[in-house]
């Protein structure tokens, strides 16, 4: 295969992009053929993007393109590298499924919303992350960056007649405007280096900076992408942003608009500085950890569902910086074996959350669509009307949560076993670290199991909390074809990693010069291994396979029983009560009580119960009861540093005095200053 | 292929059947040891027959999750029973899972069962199913360290070949750190298998109960395949820690002799173990559901202390 139908197909979906947001804009006047346009356009665009990146990833040779601009240090440099390749196909996946969703989702806004522009943004935005992913100039990447963050901002304000929603929306903007400062200043050092801004000029760059520069470097950077990934503590955009959008929008900020922000760790710590100090390393992975434990508990104690998705996603970046931090202590450390292993971990937990939390989202949209609200406390019994729905988001619950034989079992499992490694390859006290870092992704895998118990039980099981469940109903079909889609790639990842496994052998070959797959895979391909002789074995095809033979004996025994003694159904035990209602069952806040209370020191809970009565206190009228936990990082940390920007704000008034001549006083001594410093170089 | 497919229907025989039985021999010693006359050690088999046997009643609220759930509490415990050598160094399916895969299929199994208790629309279904995830949540890096310093030790977390390197040095479990490791897993044991301190496996009174609460609604042939199920599980766990830390008996290879000798052994260590659970229950009173995470901290600092101790020694 010529490397011609890579380049042009991905030019094509680039096009399809740009095509459909001039022609969303242009039909905005007729919303049914704006809704057409702007989701097919969308498909064929995701496909067409997919396509390449499989291409890309067959074939195996890193493409490159550039197209001088002719002013200094831009061009229009593309590089279709494995990389670029990998999260170019997470990107075409989920575009794939959030548009067929798209088709029936969007259909409530005709006549009420201007879909022209909703189509003009949501287009502008997988440009932008397609550039992104795919940029190999410094200044391409960053106006792909900014035309990212600003498309997503008017996504995210979408609704914007909502107070929250633009209060969110202003958080967002200015976290990304950080960000993007943050990302400026990190490749002005790297461009001061190497004295251009192609991506591949900083090949190995951590060589020729000092080791306050090699510093600096690295922490511009890391705030910089932490930001958009949403690690602890700058996260607190994430859960205010992600929830308030439309839903299909809220699938892919949460699916892959966050990880660019792994991406470009992964880009510049990996391939363009070639390593980090040890130190950085460490520091990734202790931030992984706590952002993972921290973003886990969160989302135990949020009831609206939305936001308790969002705060997952902070948990599972943490699981993907686990990950990523061992792989760039393991570089430093002269483990390229290993370090190909953790990323490989890393990079697989990015896709496979990619895909199970667009899933969630997608089915969570599904029940806002029906229900109309966010809140758990008011949905119940879901699983009747929606049962297609209630499976999908059963299928990304087991999967978010980690458990086998889906692919979010997978992905933690390697993360484990590299962490497990990192305990023989380092040396001094740092290896105490790697164990205990396990344990604490044990921690919060157990605790993700219980948030999306209760996220899935108190949403589609039992009885109905509110009144309105008689005008619920399941979504339109193309909905569940969305989630369908997502839905099989959780289960073919979970059962069929083995034979996707291969697609990483030309990333880490590229990233650390090691091809280890072939190591991971033993028994024709039924065993997933962690590369080290006798580490450590799991077969998902097989333990799925055992499940379903073992079931058949379990069924039998049940269905001789019931076949002969019967099974009949009857009403739940009440205590003697005259029938259980919705009123009756355990509702979110119930069930995370228990954990509210276990980490009470973390949460600071207060609760306030008042009793209205007329004449005694034992026969209360109505009973207010009102709980919340203190919001620590807003309160101690934010909150704080709003005040003293905002006093320094206060001083600074007093030089804008509204007076022409002072202004003009200003512009001269800068000038003059600059001009002495100039001289002085 | 058609090895493991004989060694697995011999280790699935000897799990269904062993479980039970032992969860009749630790109802009895308990019974013995409170100076009551007690069941009789066969009691579980009659039980788990005589609810087969039941017709059985359905909640009208309830979903079909409700009745998926006793199929895979069943079938995960089942699974990862295959997963851990018993009588020998060699597990049928311990190539296709190791500890990791035990721990996170034991999990799928309670998952669902905490769905299904949630999934009546009954108060006592959900208190059960929050407390129990509650208390799994803190017990499971407690667990996971102590399995850690184990695999850390063998080099790997395939329960055979930690098996393999156990009979190699068969007094390792005199090391500091193995007895850390293993008073960490014991603690765990007894959160998991619901217990006392933690849990009254005996009780019926609402508030206090946890696993109970859980499957309150469930009766017959489901009920059957729950109570299975989690005799199996408490066998599971039990083995583990048996085989892990205390090797002997345990042969490597598959003559008739070898695993008589290691089934004698087997049961014998399952039962100075089981005698130590007793004791345990015996001798302590259920603990109040809030002081719980302060005995599964002590765990976690047991099984953070065996860690430093492998580097240490």
């Amino acid at each position: 295969m010529s490397s011609v139908p890579v380049g042009a197909i991905f030019a094509l979906s680039l096009a399809a992009y740009a095509a459909g947001a001039i022609a969303s804009l242009a039909s905005r006047r007729k919303p049914a053929l704006a809704r057409y346009v702007c989701c097919s356009a969308a498909l064929a665009g995701g496909i067409l993007g997919g396509v390449a990146a499989v291409l890309a990833i067959l074939q195996g040779t890193p493409l490159r393109w550039s197209v001088p601009s002719g002013i200094p240090l831009f061009a229009y440099s593309f590089s279709y590298d494995a990389l670029a390749a990998f999260f170019s196909l997470a990107l075409a996946t989920l575009v794939t499924a959030a548009s067929i969703y798209s088709f029936g989702y969007l259909k409530e806004f005709e006549g009420k919303r201007n879909l022209g522009l909703f189509g003009f943004l949501f287009h502008i935005l997988l440009l932008s992350l397609a550039i992104v992913f795919t940029a190999a100039n410094a200044f391409l990447f960053l106006i792909g960056w900014e035309v990212m963050a600003l498309a997503a901002y008017g996504l995210v304000t979408f609704y914007h007649e909502e107070h929250e929603t633009r209060r969110a929306g202003l958080l967002y903007i200015i976290m990304a405007h950080i960000d993007a400062g943050c990302l400026l200043l990190g490749f002005a050092l790297l461009i001061q280096g190497s004295g251009s801004a192609e991506f591949a000029s900083f090949h190995g760059a951590i060589a020729h900076l000092t080791s306050g520069r090699q510093a600096a470097a690295f922490v511009l950077f890391f705030l910089g992408f932490g930001i958009k990934a949403g690690v602890i503590p700058f996260h607190i955009w994430l859960p205010a942003a992600h929830p308030v959008a439309p839903s299909n929008i809220s699938a892919l900020l949460s699916g892959i608009v966050i990880k660019t922000g792994i991406y470009g760790m992964t880009r510049i710590f990996l391939d363009s500085l070639g390593g980090v100090p040890w130190w950085a390393g460490l520091i990734v992975l202790i931030v992984g950890v706590v952002s993972a434990v921290l973003g886990v508990l969160y989302a135990l104690m949020e009831h609206d569902l939305k936001r308790l998705l969002a705060y997952h996603s902070i948990e599972n970046i943490g699981i993907i910086l686990m990950g990523l931090g061992a792989a760039l202590i393991f570089r430093v450390a002269g483990h390229p074996l290993l370090a190909a292993v953790a990323l490989i971990a890393a990079m697989f937990h990015t896709l496979n959350h990619a895909i199970f939390k667009c899933l969630l989202f997608l089915g969570a949209g599904s029940v806002l669509h029906s229900t109309g609200t966010r809140n758990m406390e008011e949905m119940g019994g879901l699983i009747r009307p929606m049962p297609v729905t209630a499976f999908c988001f059963l299928i990304g619950a087991v999967a978010i949560s980690g458990l086998p034989p889906l692919n979010g079992f997978v992905s933690e499992w390697l993360t484990y076993q590299s962490l497990l490694a990192g305990f023989g390859a380092t040396a001094g006290l740092t290896r105490i670290l790697f164990p205990l870092a396990g344990s604490m992704l044990a921690l919060t895998g157990a605790l993700a199991a219980a948030c999306f118990v209760k996220a899935f039980a108190i949403a589609f099981l039992a009885l109905p909390r509110g009144d309105e469940s008689h005008r619920v109903h399941e979504a339109p079909r193309s909905m569940l074809v969305g989630m369908g889609l997502l839905t099989a790639a959780c289960v073919a990842l979970g059962l069929g990693v083995t034979w996707f496994l291969p697609t990483f052998d030309a990333m880490t070959d590229q990233l650390l010069g090691q091809r280890v797959v072939g190591h991971l895979i033993s028994e024709n391909g039924f065993v997933l291994s962690a590369g080290v002789p006798h580490s450590g074995t799991v077969s998902p095809a097989v333990i799925s396979a055992g499940l379903l033979a073992l079931l058949l004996p379990a069924v039998l025994m049940v269905s001789i029983g019931t076949r002969r003694f019967g099974r009949k159904r009857g009403p739940v035990w009440d205590c003697g009560l005259p029938r259980l209602t919705g009123e009756n069952e355990y509702t979110a806040t119930a069930f995370s009580k228990a954990l509210r209370m276990v980490f009470s020191v973390l949460y600071k809970p207060r609760r306030e119960i008042q009793a209205v009565f007329d004449v005694s206190p034992y026969f209360p009228k109505e009973i207010r009861f009102e709980s919340e936990i203190e919001p620590t990082f807003e309160k101690r940390l934010y909150a704080p540093l709003q005040e003293f920007i905002f006093r320094l704000s206060a001083k600074m008034r007093g030089i804008q005095a509204g007076s022409i001549h002072a202004y003009l006083a200003y512009i001269f001594v800068t000038l003059i200053l600059l001009l002495l410093f100039g001289v002085r170089r | 292929m058609t090895e493991v497919l004989v060694n697995s229907v011999l280790q699935l025989v000897l799990l269904l059947l062993v479980a039970p039985l032992l969860t009749g021999a630790i109802k009895t010693l308990k019974a013995r040891l409170q100076t009551r006359r007690g069941p009789g050690v066969f009691q579980s088999y009659r039980d788990i027959f005589k609810l087969l046997r039941k017709g059985m009643v359905v909640p009208e609220t309830a979903s079909w999750i409700f009745s998926a759930a006793p199929y895979l509490v069943f079938t995960t415990a089942t699974l990862v029973g295959l997963m851990v050598p018993m009588t020998t160094t060699h597990a049928p399916l311990s190539l296709f899972g190791g500890v990791l895969a035990v721990v996170y299929l034991l999990a799928l199994g309670r998952f669902f069962l905490a769905l299904g208790g949630l999934d009546t629309g009954s108060s006592f279904g959900g208190l059960g199913s929050s407390r129990e995830m509650t208390i799994s949540a803190i017990a499971e890096p407690a667990m996971m360290l102590a399995i850690f310093t184990v695999a850390l030790g063998a080099n790997s977390t395939n329960l055979s070949e930690m098996a393999k390197v156990a009979v190699s040095q068969s007094w390792r479990f005199l090391a500091p750190s193995q007895m850390l490791a293993f008073a960490a897993l014991f603690i765990v044991l007894i959160a998991e298998t619901g217990r006392i301190p933690v849990d009254n496996p005996a009780t019926h009174l609402e508030l206090t109960m946890i696993h109970e609460a859980m499957v309150l609604e469930y009766s017959g042939p489901y009920l059957a395949l729950i109570e299975w199920g989690a005799s199996i599980k408490q066998l599971v766990l039990m083995t583990l820690l048996v085989n892990t830390f205390f090797p002997f008996g345990l042969s490597s290879d598959w003559t008739v002799h070898a695993v008589g000798v290691g089934l004698t052994f087997y049961l014998a260590k399952l039962l100075l173990l089981a005698c130590l659970v007793v004791l345990v229950e015996t001798t302590n009173a259920k603990l109040r559901l809030f002081r719980v995470p302060e005995l599964l901290m002590v765990a976690f600092i047991l099984g953070a202390l065996a860690l430093i101790s492998t580097f240490l020694f």
